[in-house]
């Protein structure tokens, strides 16, 4: 138990690369081979996840490093660390717990989403890559092994969204996604060599103590900016997103969710913990903030006008990427004067990230049982589903309510936070946040009155496999259970995550630095 | 522990939520108390349309994608601007993209 406490935060990346390597050979033993071990490696990965977060907790929320093929001290005589670093903080340790929840679900969801029982091996190698990749990337500790993870995301998302070959749409969405995907790639790696080239180093805490604010700095952070903002779907970059989002399977649309929401993680970190008060927080603050106002806005109006139910629930998924951008952009503009509510909105934000992943994965496996049950995805061919799709309506409900900010589901809870924070910064700001709220209620009131409501269009759906409903089940679970009960939660999970942006900076450098 | 306190309020999830089940219990009972010579399936539960037969369900049914036309209506505007700006062409998608890069370059170089 020692040996898998002290190692857990490499087994979390290398359980899902053995799986993703494994899968194809596994695959030849039979899809019930396949299914039991796609499902051990999920499971497995779960655990160690919460044995890291279990360990990192009951720790005092101390960061824990570690260090491959070597300890910690360096090695004497050299100024910077040289090895792969793994560090992992409250911040690490929140989103690894949000990529573990996704993992299980995406694959207890997949066991029976397939009608095909061929090339199943294949979608669980690529599945587990993009697992192993975000992990990688959400408990990093160098730049050069961020860049790495987050071109493994980006070739593992690619041939997920692409991997209905037969379907045009969604070859054209793959291609245009591996287009930009690898652009960002490019931004980051030339971030990453201007640091390097500028510090001679490439761990986070080495550069974090170094940065001074040059015009390189701010050449690389304006890179690091707009590469994973774009990632994570910002308007005005966010046009592959519905495209990528309502061309892949349901379950990889919801593990694309928490991809995006890794690549923020990944802002998030380069703004508060690299670059800290370097450059003018207030300025950089700023923009975020007006990237999330339009992420939000822009969002959610193009989700009131779509005819595609997954289209429609992609738009409402950017949206929410803007309420994050918008509490932690927040919390950053006011980070050098440091009132209470810069708090508040980054603990709103944060806390913002999990209801996301829950909700909107609920809305994507729910819409995906209603495809897979109608054979259609149009809004106007829909209907009536809920004479037949009992469960999934009250889950798709369930989701749509959460995800508008009703109570008294988890959606609200964040909201709240993110707009009594928001507004101590400009009342403008919250009114924004709290119209689109409405606003994407009256969208899925229309999604659920197309699909579910009115006459009995479709003779004979078909029913939905118990392992569907499980996997929805278990997002509802989530979704009711953080929204009953929001200050254990946020005490627990998220509150050493938001401190390990608002204060945490000093705690991160030392824990590889020493001093 | 179950709420949560924002600072400037207290939200209380529990509270909230028997409060709602009590308000749906009343609204249950007054339901209840309601007029005893209601008769479910028979002439009082028709719709009077002037005295027009009643079409069928399915052609009375409004499809989601009639819903809020109105609204889509008075915004045509705005939404002929975003709908033109979302091309599904991949080139823009990278004007967008470096443009987002630039504008933030040049403020982060002009701020100190």
């Amino acid at each position: 138990m020692n040996a898998l406490t002290t190692h857990a935060p490499i087994l979390i990346i290398a359980t899902p690369l053995l799986g993703a390597f494994a899968a194809p050979l596994i695959g030849k033993l039979g899809w019930t081979v396949r299914t039991a071990f796609a499902g051990a490696i999920a499971a497995l990965t779960g655990c160690f996840a919460g044995l890291l977060a279990a360990t990192l907790y009951t720790g005092g929320g101390a960061p824990i490093v570690y260090v491959l093929g070597g300890r910690l001290p360096l090695p004497s005589g050299l100024a910077a660390p040289i090895r792969i670093m793994l560090e992992v903080d409250g911040l690490s340790a929140f989103m690894a717990l949000i990529t573990a929840l996704v993992a299980v679900v995406a694959v207890l969801y997949s066991v029976s989403y397939w009608k095909e029982r061929s090339g199943g091996a294949l979608y669980d190698s690529l599945l587990f890559l993009l697992i192993a990749g975000v992990f990688g990337l959400v408990l990093t500790g160098d730049m050069f092994n961020f860049f790495v993870f987050l071109e493994i995301t980006s070739v593992a998302a690619c041939g997920l969204i692409g991997f209905r070959t037969w379907r045009k749409r969604s070859s054209e969405a793959a291609f245009k996604v591996m287009a930009l995907y690898t652009l960002s790639g490019l931004f980051v790696l030339l971030a990453v060599g201007l640091l390097y080239g500028q510090y001679g180093g490439l761990n986070i805490a080495y550069l974090a103590t170094n940065l001074g604010g040059t015009m390189v700095d701010r050449v690389a952070l304006a890179l690091l900016i707009a590469g994973l903002a774009m990632k994570a779907g910002a308007v005005p970059m966010h046009m592959w997103a519905p495209e990528a989002y309502g061309e892949a399977p349901a379950p990889v649309s919801m593990v694309l969710v928490a991809n995006s929401q890794a690549s923020l993680y990944a802002l998030f970190r380069v703004l508060f913990t690299l670059y800290g008060q370097s450059l003018s927080a207030a300025a950089v603050g700023w923009i975020l903030i007006v990237l999330a106002l339009l992420t939000i806005f822009v969002g959610v109006t193009m989700a009131l006008v779509q005819k595609d139910l997954k289209r429609l629930i992609a738009f409402g998924a950017v949206s929410q990427i803007g309420y994050m951008l918008l509490a932690v952009g927040v919390g950053f503009a006011v980070l050098a004067t440091r009132p209470d509510f810069g708090l508040t909105a980054i603990t709103g934000g944060i806390f913002h990230m999990i209801n996301d992943v829950a909700c909107i994965g609920l809305l994507f496996l729910a819409a995906g049982a209603a495809i897979r049950a109608s054979g259609s995805r149009d809004l106007h061919s829909m209907g009536g589903l809920a004479h037949s799709l009992k469960g999934t309506t009250v889950l798709f409900a369930v989701g749509a309510f959460a995800l508008a900010g009703v109570p008294p589901f988890n959606g609200f809870a964040s909201k709240l936070l993110i707009y009594e924070s928001t507004f101590q910064l400009s009342p403008v700001l919250a009114v924004i946040a709290v119209l689109a709220s409405i606003v994407l209620l009256a969208v899925f009131v229309r999604a659920f009155q197309a699909v579910f409501l009115g006459p009995r269009l479709i003779a004979r759906p078909e029913p939905v496999p118990w392992p569907m409903v499980a996997s929805m089940v278990v997002l509802a679970a989530v979704v009711i259970g953080f929204g009953l009960f929001p200050g254990f939660f946020i005490d627990k999970i998220v509150t050493p995550a938001a401190n390990a942006l608002w204060s945490g900076q000093g705690d991160y450098i030392r824990a590889v630095m020493g001093g | 522990m179950n709420g949560i306190d924002t600072g400037f309020g207290v939200w209380n999830p529990i509270a909230w939520t028997l409060l709602f089940a009590g308000a749906l219990v009343i609204a249950w009972v007054f339901r209840v108390l309601g007029r005893s010579d209601y008769k479910r399936g028979s002439e009082q539960t028709k719709a009077f349309l002037s005295g027009n037969e009643e079409p069928e369900p399915e052609k009375l049914h409004v499809r989601g994608d009639h819903l809020y036309w109105g609204l889509v209506d008075g915004l045509a505007g705005y939404y002929r601007r975003i709908r033109a700006v979302h091309t599904g062409v991949l080139s823009d998608y990278v004007a967008w993209f470096v443009g987002v890069l630039g504008v933030v370059l040049i403020i982060l170089a002009l701020v100190r």
